[in-house]
């Protein structure tokens, strides 16, 4: 499709989702969000991104490969699970570092929790785009 | 500590992952490899730990049982898990003259590697919801890899294989909501328990029989096994050795594993069903062998009769029986593996499928011919190879129950599959190659890779059929874990009081 207008928008549209993707992301562990959701949303501004002005420039922004980085996005989401050992704990046992902990505060809460859920954003990214790009090459 | 529980998926995880990203590569088939051998390893040491134990379990994230994630292997888990490593090793090896650079590109490797995961993970499983997912990951994995690089007949049977598949998923579905509905759990040691405390025996029939119907269609008992004949003869043949060697096995491990320790309230009804399903099942598929021409075809059809076998022994429910049927598992997924393997060189030495239009291996390839001897003889029951134990066992238990006829049938089939295998013999092997090729070994390209598994394979069948002792007490001993669960129950939920 080749409209200015569609193109101007979609661009600001792109960015505007992909930080909301991080923010929903981040806030995921106790309220409604992560990693899925924000997959799910990171690759809506990149599909906006392609229908607007085609793949090509959409697989050019996205930098990798999206097979590779659902690749990369498991590699990650297992290796928060794997993580445990070092605590020598079991498979997926979520390990906390509460950074600036008081007694009334937790301070800020880091978690392999939040690395698991970069994981999944990842992988949910990589999937839909390989396949949304593929079908919009094949039309 | 439980981590000699998890390694034996990670592994495969971590393979897969790596294998992707390297998937342009030629590396990405020595990933498989070496991550198959580590695999193997990490299950040696399983069953090390397990022959030890008894029973271990281990609960994902520290959330007790029967809330949580649970792991366990019993000595029929660690077996199978040992078995499927020693399969992965053995295809992962034959892969390298078997794959072509486009399949590999594709991502064939990735895929092989998490098929090994959901397989292993559907043994390792601890509870029902689990084993779905489990069951999803290999349908997904085995989907991938029918229809790999694949043309319309690939396609063909893949979509018969996933639609099949998938009526049977809904079932084990339903199941698992009815289930959880009357008992509140899902975890196999908390049901064991609770199943008898359900009031409404009747309904946790109807359930037990959906769960028969769900498991059946992916073990191809009759008479749901019309996706495998369909789909099994498509792929390359690395992929159709590991299904045929493991995909329906886990069908057979998941009824065994609940209706000896869930479903055992209604043995009457529940174990007559499974006992004419099992006598249908072996006379269908070695009835239908006899028909075929295509040697993965012919062997398609076995694999059904041999699951006959495997559910028989379950539907006894003797000790000895169950017996039978553990040590069949063990025994034919060996044997079919590597009958596979051997029809993928075969198909490559003469060029065809059909083995009326091939010919000549014996004269040319003797070494090929022996191979294919061991297996197929073992399949049949010949003594001393492992086959003749497996039979001899399932044939003892019927006859120590007085089922002359369910005997005669087990005797007739096996008989049958010796005409099956002769077949194969007297038209692969034995006539001249009617385009008169001599089909030497020195010309296949990649020719230790596909002969060392195969080599390997028979080996591990000869010194099951002549050193049989160990492995049948090994048999005995699961078989009295799974007739009296309470150390699987007390080691999965002792742990989290």
């Amino acid at each position: 499709m080749n409209s200015v207008i569609l193109i101007a928008g979609a661009r600001l549209q792109a960015v505007l989702l992909l930080v909301f993707s991080g923010y929903m992301l981040l806030r995921g562990h106790n309220a409604p969000g992560g990693g899925f959701i924000g997959g799910l949303i990171a690759a809506t501004g990149f599909v906006v991104y392609a229908i607007a002005c085609g793949t090509q420039d959409a697989r050019k922004a996205l930098r990798f490969d999206p097979g590779s980085i659902a690749g990369a996005g498991l590699g990650i989401a297992l290796l928060a699970g794997v993580m445990a050992a070092l605590w020598g704990d079991a498979l997926f046992t979520g390990q906390w570092l509460f950074i600036g902990a008081t007694e009334d505060s937790k301070g800020i809460p880091l978690s392999t929790v939040l690395i698991f859920d970069i994981g999944v954003y990842l992988v949910v990214l990589g999937a839909i785009l390989s396949i949304a790009f593929s079908l919009e090459e094949a039309v | 500590m439980s981590w000699y529980l998890t390694l034996p998926l990670v592994i495969p995880f971590v393979a897969a992952i790596i294998a992707y990203l390297l998937r342009s590569s030629p590396l990405g088939a020595w990933v498989s490899i070496i991550g198959s051998g580590l695999g193997l390893i990490a299950s040696i040491a399983l069953m090390a730990v397990v022959l030890d134990a008894g029973v271990v379990a281990g609960q994902m994230g520290n959330w007790p049982a029967p809330f949580g994630i649970t792991l366990v292997a019993d000595l029929l888990s660690a077996v199978m898990v040992l078995i499927t490593a020693i399969t992965g090793f053995a295809v992962a090896i034959y892969a390298l003259g078997d794959i072509t650079e486009r399949q590999a590109k594709l991502g064939y490797h990735a895929l092989f590697q998490i098929l090994l995961a959901g397989v292993t993970g559907a043994f390792l499983t601890g509870d029902l919801f689990n084993l779905y997912v489990w069951f999803e990951v290999m349908l997904i994995a085995s989907f991938g890899l029918l229809i790999l690089n694949g043309g319309k007949e690939q396609i063909d049977g893949g979509v018969k294989y996933v639609a099949l598949n998938l009526i049977s998923t809904i079932l084990f579905l339903t199941g698992i909501g009815l289930l959880y509905g009357m008992t509140g759990t899902l975890n196999f040691a908390d049901l064991a328990v609770k199943v008898n405390e359900v009031e409404n025996q009747g309904l946790l029939t109807v359930v037990a029989m959906m769960f028969m119907v769900a498991f059946g269609v992916k073990a191809a008992v009759f008479p749901l096994f019309f996706w495998l004949p369909a789909a099994y003869h498509t792929p390359s043949f690395s992929v159709s050795a590991v299904f045929a060697g493991l995909l329906t096995k886990v069908g057979v491990y998941a009824l065994i594993r609940m209706f000896t320790m869930v479903f055992d309230h209604d043995i009457g009804f529940t174990h007559t069903v499974l006992l004419w399903v099992a006598c249908l099942t072996m006379v269908v598929g070695v009835l239908g062998a006899a028909a075929q021409s295509d040697f993965r075809k012919i062997l398609s059809f076995h694999i059904i009769s041999q699951i006959g076998y495997m559910v028989l022994g379950l539907a006894l429910m003797t000790p000895l029986a169950l017996m039978g049927a553990v040590f069949y598992l063990v025994h034919h997924i060996i044997v079919k593996a590597n009958l596979f393997l051997i029809a993928g060189i075969a198909k490559r030495l003469t060029g065809g499928t059909d083995v009326y239009k091939i010919g000549g291996l014996y004269k040319s390839a003797p070494f090929l011919a022996v191979l294919f001897l061991i297996p197929a003889f073992s399949l049949a029951g010949f003594p001393p190879l492992s086959g003749f134990w497996a039979k001899y066992i399932i044939v003892k238990a019927t006859l120590d129950v007085e089922m002359w006829f369910v005997a005669f049938i087990a005797l007739a089939v096996g008989l049958m599959t010796i005409y099956s295998m002769t077949k194969i013999w007297a038209e692969a092997f034995w006539k001249p190659h009617p385009d008169g090729i001599e089909p030497e070994l020195k010309t296949l390209p990649h020719k230790t890779a596909q002969i060392l598994p195969v080599a390997g394979l028979a080996v591990l069948t000869i010194i099951i059929g002549l050193n049989p002792e160990p492995f049948v007490l090994f048999a005995e001993r699961t078989t009295e874990q799974l007739l009296d669960p309470t150390a699987y129950i007390t080691t999965v939920l002792g742990e989290a009081s």
